[in-house]
């Protein structure tokens, strides 16, 4: 893929020496990170077919991107994720029952904000990419230093929001990334009918900002991206727009039909870059790890799950008088108790 | 320089004076706090409601932003937080259109997606209404769409005072707040503004002039409208109390039943088109809690269920004292 920065899709030599470069540490945290969101999907689509969660959209395929825009940042800096980045905040601490509970339209799905520093997850497309745009300008105005991340998809990049974000960081210099994970397809629309720009990250030059490709499969190369884009962030440089350039591998969700506009054999041409088993074998044969720890380490990621699947149906009810008093610092009264449901004509015939 | 620019101990202020040294105060007060909005720097905002704030608070306070009501109302929301508290400026009604889904789709629902624990403080301030000979889609009275989502705060003044009371407690409140300002009356008069504006409470109505046989229940513009009408009845006998809601959502529940149960009638007068306007929630709620104490049907008077005309027409469509004398005459002789 031309222009694509890409550490497992080099020759085995220069694949070899750049994973050394990266050292065992980091490559088992991004192996790591990425075991967790496939255990996490992999869970959660179970849970859909048994019912137990809603329709949800799954990610597989793009644990690399996900982690890598993790590990690739700090602690304090904001990531701001949309309907497929749910799972991202357990990379930051947060248990995966949380997230589990959201798709199960459960409260107790809304995380921690603030401790985590994920905001809310935001379903319409693009429209959370202007929010990490004002916490990292936010970061300038107060002289901190941690940057944020915002989340798009290919298809997300047609929306105004997009536009207007981009804009926006650019000309307040705000430390912000825009990751867009170009999979190719928005649904069923694929990316030719979403624009005429081949490659999303030439967008980046409207806005007077850097756009850098990556393989989105490569969860070393994204980390070295991702990494850059932040650094140049951190130090003054302003926005980036970094393109992962993969390929949706999974349906759009658990209620998608991929087969109604979409041919089978790309599907198959593209299964082999799946990022895990892609990332094991770039390890394995680095020599910086054997599989045999890479599966230890899957199968913990998958126990840790098979717990929180448990817990779900543990999570006790909350009621909508409890969810009433949540809307507003202080509760107005037609949110009281009394009058929430029916006006206090229920009450007169007393 | 700063001299001129500086507050003055002045003790006349008009509306839209109020409202900037309410924000000047603001920024005063809180080092969090920071406005953004078009042209809203050097130039002072198109109604000149910021006017020697940039000079004074510099341009990182006081800030231009690029063209995008979305963008900007959503940056709006991230610079929360970072912790700081923005103020948005929408140059004119129906510009806060664009900023609508931010607005609906994020910033009402943000402390509820958090289980609570997390509000936003950030106020958006909306020049509204009518009857300034304006272009078309600057004239818009967009209340109802914000009253209508689950958390925001919808709060418009009437006067220098409240505007700059108001304004200063919205930013206070801890929750987003939809900040309305009449812009025809920006400039009606200047009255009697204390140095400093004291907190007052978000969700109370004022009565503004009290009165026995018939309640008149407006907001911003309209309550001007409303004593005048309230002084035409009066020397033909009947005692009209005029409500200024001042709170559009929530209401106030308690002076709108206080209303109806000393007056026994409430006629309602908003620039908003009839259909699902405020005046209906109004009714509604009478409707529904003291229906047996009112001596006559709630009637409304209100704009017209079309685009807001083209100012050739606007006077037509806009309340009139003669339209709510007519309504108060049948309510009287119900
Ligand atoms: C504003 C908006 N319109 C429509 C939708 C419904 N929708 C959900 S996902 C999606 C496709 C988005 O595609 P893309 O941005 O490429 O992200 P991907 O789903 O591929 O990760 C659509 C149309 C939405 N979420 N938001
Ligand atoms: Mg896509």
């Amino acid at each position: 893929m031309d222009g694509v920065e890409t550490i497992l899709g080099a020759d085995p030599e220069a694949m070899v020496s750049q994973l050394l470069e990266l050292g065992r540490d980091l490559c088992l945290r991004l192996f790591e990170g990425m075991a967790g969101l496939r255990a996490f999907d992999d869970r959660a689509v179970i849970l859909q077919r048994q019912g137990r969660i809603g329709t949800y959209p799954t990610f597989y395929g793009e644990e690399a991107v996900q982690t890598a825009s993790v590990v690739a940042l700090e602690e304090r800096d904001w990531l701001f994720p949309t309907y497929r980045q749910t799972a991202v905040v357990t990379l930051r601490g947060c248990p995966p029952l949380v997230p589990l509970l959201m798709w199960r339209g459960h409260p107790g799905g809304w995380h921690d904000v603030m401790r985590y520093r994920v905001a809310p997850v935001c379903v319409p497309v693009a429209t959370n990419l202007p929010h990490a745009v004002g916490a990292a300008w936010g970061a300038r105005l107060r002289s901190a230093d941690w940057v944020a991340l915002g989340y798009a998809g290919d298809g997300a990049t047609s929306a105004g929001d997009f536009h207007e974000a981009c804009n926006l960081a650019a000309v307040t210099g705000s430390p912000v990334i825009f990751l867009v994970n170009n999979n190719q397809w928005a649904i069923s629309t694929p990316l030719r009918r979403q624009t005429r720009v081949q490659r999303l990250a030439e967008k980046a030059a409207a806005y007077g900002m850097p756009g850098l490709r990556v393989d989105a499969f490569d969860v070393f190369a994204c980390h070295r991206v991702l990494r850059r884009a932040a650094e140049l962030a951190r130090s003054g440089g302003g926005p980036t727009l970094v393109e992962a350039v993969g390929y949706r591998l999974g349906p759009h969700g658990t209620a998608d039909e991929p087969a109604l506009y979409r041919s089978p054999a790309a599907d198959r041409l593209w299964a082999p870059m799946e990022p895990l088993g892609r990332a094991q074998l770039g390890l394995v044969s680095a020599g910086l790890a054997d599989a045999g720890e890479l599966a230890e380490i899957r199968g913990r990621a998958s126990a840790r799950l098979l717990a929180a699947a448990e817990e779900l149906e543990r999570s006790p009810r909350v009621t909508l008088e409890e969810i009433a008093d949540t809307v507003h610092l202080s509760t107005p009264w037609d949110l009281s108790p009394d009058h929430l449901r029916e006006p206090s004509w229920a009450a007169a015939g007393e | 320089m700063s001299e001129v620019t500086a507050p003055q101990a002045t003790q006349e202020l008009n509306l839209v004076e109020a409202v900037d040294r309410a924000l000047g105060q603001i920024l005063e007060d809180d080092p969090q706090a920071l406005l953004l909005g078009e042209d809203i720097g050097a130039n002072g905002g198109v109604f000149r409601a910021t006017a020697g704030l940039e000079a004074r608070f510099g341009p990182d306070r006081v800030f231009d932003t690029p063209l995008g009501e979305a963008g900007f109302v959503g940056a709006a929301l991230g610079l929360c937080l970072a912790g700081l508290h923005p103020v948005v400026e929408i140059q004119f009604d129906a510009f806060s259109y664009p900023a609508f889904e931010q607005l609906v789709s994020h910033v009402g629902r943000f402390r509820w997606r958090t289980g609570g624990h997390y509000g936003l403080r950030l106020v958006v301030r909306v020049p509204y209404g009518g009857g300034t000979r304006a272009p078309e889609l600057h004239s818009d009275s967009p209340e109802t769409l914000f009253g209508h989502v689950p958390g925001l705060r919808v709060v418009v003044p009437s006067d220098p005072v409240s505007a700059g009371r108001l304004l200063v407690s919205a930013q206070g409140c801890g929750d987003p707040v939809v900040f309305l300002e009449p812009k025809r009356i920006y400039r009606r008069g200047r009255s009697p503004v204390p140095e400093r504006f004291g907190p007052t409470e978000l969700d109370r109505a004022a009565v503004v002039r009290d009165g026995d046989d018939l309640t008149l229940v407006a907001y911003g513009a309209m309550v001007e409208l409303a004593l005048a009408a309230a002084t035409r009845l009066e020397a033909a006998g009947c005692s009209a109390r005029v409500l200024d809601l001042r709170s559009l959502y929530p209401l106030d529940r308690e002076s709108l039943l206080a209303a109806a149960e000393e007056t026994g009638r409430v006629l309602v007068v908003h620039e908003a088109p009839r259909h699902c306007g405020l005046g209906a929630e109004v009714a509604a709620l009478l409707q529904e809690e003291v229906a047996d104490r009112l001596l006559a049907p709630t009637l409304r008077v209100t704009g017209m269920n079309m685009p807001f005309p083209l100012f050739q027409n606007e006077d037509d469509a806009l309340p009139s004292v003669e339209r709510v004398l007519a309504a108060a005459q049948v309510m009287l002789d119900y």
